[in-house]
């Protein structure tokens, strides 16, 4: 039930990606293009995700518990640091190349659209290499979970 | 290349999305961002972690086929991009992502609708980023 439910809501977030727009690169792409051919649609996406997400994180985090675990798993880091602003900026300058950010291209996979392949193919290695990197430059004293 | 301005069904497709991201922190208690759910089904810190995020992973595949049966089209995949920057965006994405520690799912939705500070920070610099790179793009060097 647990898992049935949890592929229900990713169908749902898939669902809609397809229909806001935003596994589009055209459209994705345009939104950014305020100088040219620019269509502003995307904004209603973020603005109705966020509005109802906001309304809705209120309501559930009232409960003492999710349904089906025993905590809420909630980031609690506040600090600004430049390993979060330059991995932003990057992904900015890739999602702008390339259109596609990996909300809007995950479900896209699902149509088996080969340039989703190949773009999903090469996030995979982005992430593959930054983990690498990541775990050389600071080497754990503890083991990993 | 036009795209048509489609303000009903951007809404729509952002009220589901918002759906979405409340109904796995109701019933997983975990935030909805695409790059942790990918990152953690291909390395899982558990097996019990594994389920979860294969589940989402497997729920979003279907979702452009729920789309396909109820509107009687597949969802419209138009990619502007030629395959080799097409692989370098997509290399620079997981790079910044990962680094980043999420994307437009997880910091500019879900972090932004829990006035996280980290979050209201990532998506503004992503927002500048990708709209400076889509200028350089379109009009600088004229693609």
């Amino acid at each position: 039930m647990r898992t049935f439910l949890t592929v229900l809501t990713g169908a749902l977030f898939g669902t809609g990606i397809a229909m806001s727009g935003m596994a589009n690169p055209a459209k994705v792409i345009n939104f950014f293009d305020v100088a040219g051919s620019w269509d502003p649609s995307l904004a209603f996406v973020m603005g109705g995700a966020v509005i109802v997400t906001f309304i809705g994180y209120r309501l559930v985090l009232r409960r003492p518990k999710p349904v089906f675990e025993p905590t809420f798993d909630i980031p609690t880091n506040r600090t600004l640091d430049a390993k979060l602003l330059t991995g932003a900026a990057t992904f900015g300058v890739g999602w702008g190349i390339a259109g596609f950010c990996p909300g809007g291209a995950l479900p896209a996979l699902g149509t088996l659209d080969s340039r989703v392949m190949v773009f999903v193919a090469a996030l995979i290695a982005g992430m593959f290499v930054t983990r690498l990197l990541m775990n050389w430059a600071t080497p754990r004293t503890q083991p990993a979970e | 290349m036009e795209t048509s301005f489609t303000p009903l069904a951007s809404l729509g497709g952002g009220i589901l999305i918002g759906c979405a991201a409340v109904c796995l922190m109701l019933l997983r208690g975990r935030i909805m961002g695409a790059t942790g759910i990918l990152s953690g089904a291909i390395w899982p810190a558990s097996r019990y972690d594994w389920t979860w995020r294969a589940a989402m992973l497997a729920g979003m595949f279907a979702g452009p086929w729920i789309y396909f049966a109820l509107t009687g089209a597949l969802p419209e995949i138009e990619v502007p991009s030629a395959t080799p920057l097409l692989i370098f965006g997509g290399l620079l994405v997981g790079v910044g992502v990962t680094l980043g520690s999420g994307c437009t799912s997880g910091h500019g939705v879900c972090g932004m609708a829990r006035l996280s500070p980290r979050s209201f920070a990532a998506t503004a610099t992503f927002m500048l980023t990708t709209g400076l790179t889509v200028y350089v793009i379109r009009h600088v060097l004229g693609g």
